[in-house]
Parts: structure tokens; C-alpha cells; sequence
């Protein structure tokens, strides 16, 4: 158990300072980084307790998409970098009361969610269950998520189909003028569409415009 | 403590039992690619450096690690040197859960297939560091070209997978290949393969999608500031991506390490070499195409990505999903 739990601080710690690091690094492209590392360290942590499903996919859609768009979406807009030292401006930012309102309330909240916290009765008896089992975990989520949970399933599924379409409706924009390929036209011309044969007489050439 | 340290050691062994061929692979590949394609123009290609030029790929590894490692003043320079670092090591970790035979794989884990698809989609990030890192337009270009494209075919890949997936009813690797003892899937989903093999060209960046380093628009795209070792490390880690792919469609589709009939001479090979075949096999398709097929337009590209692959793909998955389940061939019933 000794290099488990090694291991297990190892990555707590990196997760941890890695999130810290998100919000302090000056460099925005750099906190992105420190996020991708944040998504990777968890996913370690989500592996270590045997839920290897759910740290694949965490690594597949948070790291190989979700995380590529953050940083497209950073490098693009080539945010200026901070060149004023952390802290030096807290004396004259007018938006530190803000600040400390909103992360006084999500403390509170915070205690309010974690205090009224209580474990379902039939969990003790459900635990007992999955993990050793002879089921791979894939297999349970499985059952689970398409059976009992079906209706949610596709009610997510939905809502994200909507989320999509909307996002794309709103961004999409018809521009006039432009070239596009047709393949159908272009492969459905005929000779007859495209050469003319003419009688050219002397010193008279022809109308090509016409 | 004495055990972990045992383990430690064994574990050890056996990684370095499988690295060495493969960077030795990667290596005489790149030979290989070379010759194919200029046999296939009617050249010689490297024929000089030792037999057959068998040794050109070690005479450019020397070159290249005597050269001056330049980083450009402007770069980033902790990301600049990170990238091609990243690009090698996500290549060569993939290879961990490669069955070469039914006992031969150092992590036999549940969900193989989704650690190579996790890991080959996190090869997308040295590419964007390095392109982001060099701060200089071309290589930028070239990185979001190939971010976009390694997206997009990622997507479809995902779908096939799903489609084998569907057949096996697990997600090892082991598993999958044992699964074609008697069939390998290559019959039943030919479509899905040829799909397979094309959108693997592009999620490696191997001509006709090599867009991301288009010479003529990019010069060099992405690897455009990198020189000496480092550019050697983007070129093998490249290649020995291309040889994941070439052993990840032979797993999916040519049986993986399994003969092609089990009689005697066939069954008289050993496991290990029959997969080095199919991924030689595949790899030699590689290095065909390359050789015969002109480069796509980018927007031809992403039109093939989602409106050709991604609906064919889906469409296939409801097809396979309805098949087992009428004909009552779903594993696990």
C-alpha cells in the first residue's frame, strides 16, 4: 500500500498545485497548460481508485477536445500579457469587494451543500457491490446509465443537441460573394454546356461576351 | 520493499524489451518509407549508407545530433522544448498495451482501446505547443491546421471504433483480437476499415493530409523554427505514431497477432511476427499513398472529415447495432 499512497499524494499534489497555478500564472496560454496538466493528474487519481472508464473518457473529452478549444480560443485572442506584479494592485482595484462578496457566498455555500451532506441508507450496501465485483466498471456504468437512468441519459443527450444547433445558428453567418465547390455541377457538365464551336471570319474575330 | 523494487526492475525489462525494437522500428521504417516512395517513382532512393542503405535512417540520426539545437529569442521557451518532448513520449507510451501475443503485453488493462484513443488524442497538444511556442506565423498556421484536422478525424475514428467495439463486447485489446479467431473483421466491416485507414492518414499528418507542414504554404508548418535533435524528435515521434496506427488497424481489422488460417506453416510463426507483418502490411499502404495520391485542399479535407466519414460511420454503427441485434449476436447474451 506504501507506493499506492505515494503515488496517490503525488498526484493530489500536483492536482492541487496545478489548480492553484491556473489562476496565478500571468500568462493565460500558460494557465491553460496548467489546466490540461490539472485534467491529466485527475484523471490519474480517477484511475488509482479503479474507475478507469471515467478517467479515459475525462482524459478523451476534457484533454483531447475541450481543452484544444480552450487553448485555440486563448491563443487566438492573444490576451495582453499581465506585466503588473500579482497582489501589487489590490490597493487599487475597485473590483476586490466583488471579489470577496461572490467567494464569501460560494464559502458559504460550500458549507450549507457539505454540512447538509448525507449518504443515501442503501449506499453502505450498494458499495459492497461494484468494485471487486467480476463486472469491469465500464459494464456497470453501463447498466446503470441505460437502464435505469435512460431518460435523463437522453434528456442530456438532448439538451446538448440543442446547446450545439443553438451555438451554431448564432455564429453562422451566409457571405455573399463567395466560391464554392459543387461537385455535382461540376462532375454533370456536359460538352455541350461548355464548348461552342464557331465559324471565325477574317479580321471580323468573334463576340466572346455575348 | 524489496518486492515493489522487484517489480520495479521486471517492469523495467520488459519496457525496455519493448522500446528498443520499437525506436530500432521506427528507425529502419523510416528507410523503408523512403524507398517505397521512390520506388514507386522510379528513383532509388537511399542506397548508399550500408547494405541496401539499410543504415541512411542511423547516418541522419548522427547528423542530426551533432547539430546546434537553435531557439529562436521571441519563443517560449519552456514550451518550445516541451513539445517535441511530448510528442516522442506520447508515441512511444501508447505502446504499453499492444498485445504482440496473447501473453506478451506489458499493461493488459479493461479499457486499452480507450487508453490508445485517449493517448493518440492527446498528440494533438505537441503540435500546438510547438506550433504556439516557436511565436512565428508559419508554424502557428500550421499547428491549427493540424489541430482541426486531428480533431475532426478523431471523431471518426471514435465512431469506428465503436463499430468493432459493438462485435467484441469488450474494451481490451486481448479480448478484441481473440474475438477474431474466426473472422477477422476486416469482411464484415470493409467499409469501416477503408474508412479507418484513411482517417488514419490524416489523424498522423501523412500525405495527401499532410496540410499542417504543406511546404509549399507552410514552409515547414509547425516544425518550421525546430533544428538539430529536437526536429529528430517531432520526425520519430511522427513515425512511430504512424506504426500505432498501422498496429491499432491491425488489431481492429486483421486479427491482430492471429494467423490467417491455423495450419501448419501458417500456425509454425510465431504469434509476434504475423502482427510486425500486418502493421509492415499497412504501413507499406502508407507509404503507397503517399507516393500516388496528390494533396487534398483543406476545405476538401474537413468536408471529407464530417460530411463523408462522420455520417457514413454513424450510419454503419446503426447497421452493425441492428444486425447483431436481430440475428441475437450481441456478445454478452
Amino acid at each position: 500500500m506504501i507506493a499506492h499512497s505515494i503515488f496517490f499524494y503525488i498526484f493530489s499534489f500536483v492536482a492541487i498545485f496545478s489548480a492553484i497555478m491556473v489562476t496565478v500564472s500571468k500568462n493565460t496560454v500558460h494557465s491553460v497548460f496548467f489546466l490540461i496538466l490539472d485534467f491529466i493528474t485527475i484523471s490519474c487519481l480517477f484511475i488509482m481508485i479503479g474507475a478507469e472508464f471515467l478517467g479515459m473518457i475525462m482524459l478523451i473529452v476534457y484533454v483531447g477536445a475541450v481543452a484544444v478549444l480552450f487553448l485555440f480560443v486563448v491563443m487566438m485572442l492573444n490576451v495582453a500579457q499581465q506585466k503588473k506584479q500579482w497582489f501589487s494592485s489590490i490597493g487599487s482595484s475597485k473590483h476586490i469587494p466583488l471579489g470577496v462578496l461572490i467567494s464569501v457566498i460560494i464559502f458559504f455555500e460550500l458549507i450549507v451543500v457539505i454540512g447538509g451532506w448525507k449518504f443515501k441508507p442503501d449506499v453502505a450496501s450498494l458499495m459492497s457491490l461494484s468494485p471487486n465485483a467480476e463486472i469491469s466498471n465500464t459494464h456497470s456504468i453501463g447498466n446503470i446509465l441505460y437502464t435505469d437512468y435512460i431518460h435523463l441519459f437522453q434528456l442530456s443527450g438532448m439538451i446538448l443537441l440543442v446547446a450545439m444547433i443553438g451555438a451554431i445558428v448564432l455564429t453562422f453567418r451566409k457571405r455573399s460573394g463567395l466560391k464554392r465547390q459543387s461537385y455535382f455541377s461540376q462532375i454533370s457538365r456536359e460538352r455541350e454546356d461548355s464548348v461552342e464551336l464557331m465559324d471565325v471570319n477574317s479580321k471580323q474575330g468573334v463576340d466572346i461576351d455575348a | 520493499m524489496f518486492d515493489y523494487l522487484n517489480i520495479i526492475f521486471l517492469e523495467t525489462y520488459k519496457i525496455l524489451f519493448l522500446l528498443v525494437p520499437v525506436l530500432t522500428a521506427v528507425a529502419m521504417i523510416v528507410w523503408l518509407d523512403r524507398r517505397v516512395w521512390a520506388f514507386v517513382q522510379k528513383r532509388r532512393g537511399p542506397n548508399v549508407v550500408g547494405p541496401f542503405g539499410l543504415f541512411q535512417s542511423l547516418a541522419d540520426a548522427l547528423k542530426y545530433l551533432f547539430k546546434e539545437i537553435i531557439i529562436p529569442a521571441s519563443a517560449n521557451k519552456i514550451i518550445f522544448i516541451l513539445a517535441p518532448i511530448v510528442t516522442m513520449t506520447l508515441a512511444l507510451i501508447a505502446w504499453a498495451v499492444i498485445p504482440f501475443s496473447e501473453n506478451f503485453v506489458i499493461a493488459d488493462i479493461n479499457v486499452g482501446i480507450l487508453y490508445l484513443f485517449a493517448v493518440s488524442s492527446l498528440g494533438v497538444y505537441g503540435i500546438i505547443m510547438g506550433g504556439w511556442a516557436s511565436n512565428s506565423k508559419y508554424p502557428f498556421l500550421g499547428s491549427i491546421r493540424s489541430a482541426a484536422q486531428m480533431v475532426s478525424y478523431e471523431v471518426s475514428i471514435g465512431i469506428i471504433i465503436i463499430n468493432v467495439l459493438l462485435c467484441v463486447g469488450s474494451l481490451n485489446l486481448t479480448d478484441i483480437v481473440l474475438a477474431q479467431k474466426n473472422l477477422w473483421f476486416i469482411i464484415p466491416l470493409f467499409p469501416m476499415f477503408v474508412i479507418f485507414f484513411i482517417s488514419a492518414l490524416a489523424e498522423t499528418n501523412r500525405p495527401p493530409f499532410d496540410l499542417p507542414e504543406a511546404e509549399a504554404e507552410l514552409v515547414a508548418g509547425y516544425q518550421t523554427e525546430y533544428s538539430g535533435m529536437m526536429y529528430a524528435m517531432f520526425w520519430l515521434g511522427e513515425y512511430a505514431n504512424i506504426l500505432l496506427m498501422c498496429a491499432l488497424g491491425s488489431i481492429l481489422f486483421l486479427g491482430g497477432w492471429l494467423a490467417p488460417i491455423e495450419v501448419f506453416p501458417f500456425n509454425f510463426i510465431p504469434d509476434f511476427v504475423w502482427l510486425i507483418f500486418k502493421i509492415l502490411f499497412l504501413f507499406i499502404l502508407f507509404s503507397l499513398v503517399k507516393a500516388i495520391v496528390p494533396r487534398y485542399r483543406y476545405d476538401q479535407l474537413m468536408k471529407l472529415g464530417w460530411k463523408i466519414f462522420l455520417p457514413m460511420s454513424l450510419f454503419w454503427v446503426v447497421i452493425t447495432a441492428s444486425y447483431l441485434f436481430y440475428f441475437n449476436l450481441l456478445p454478452g447474451n
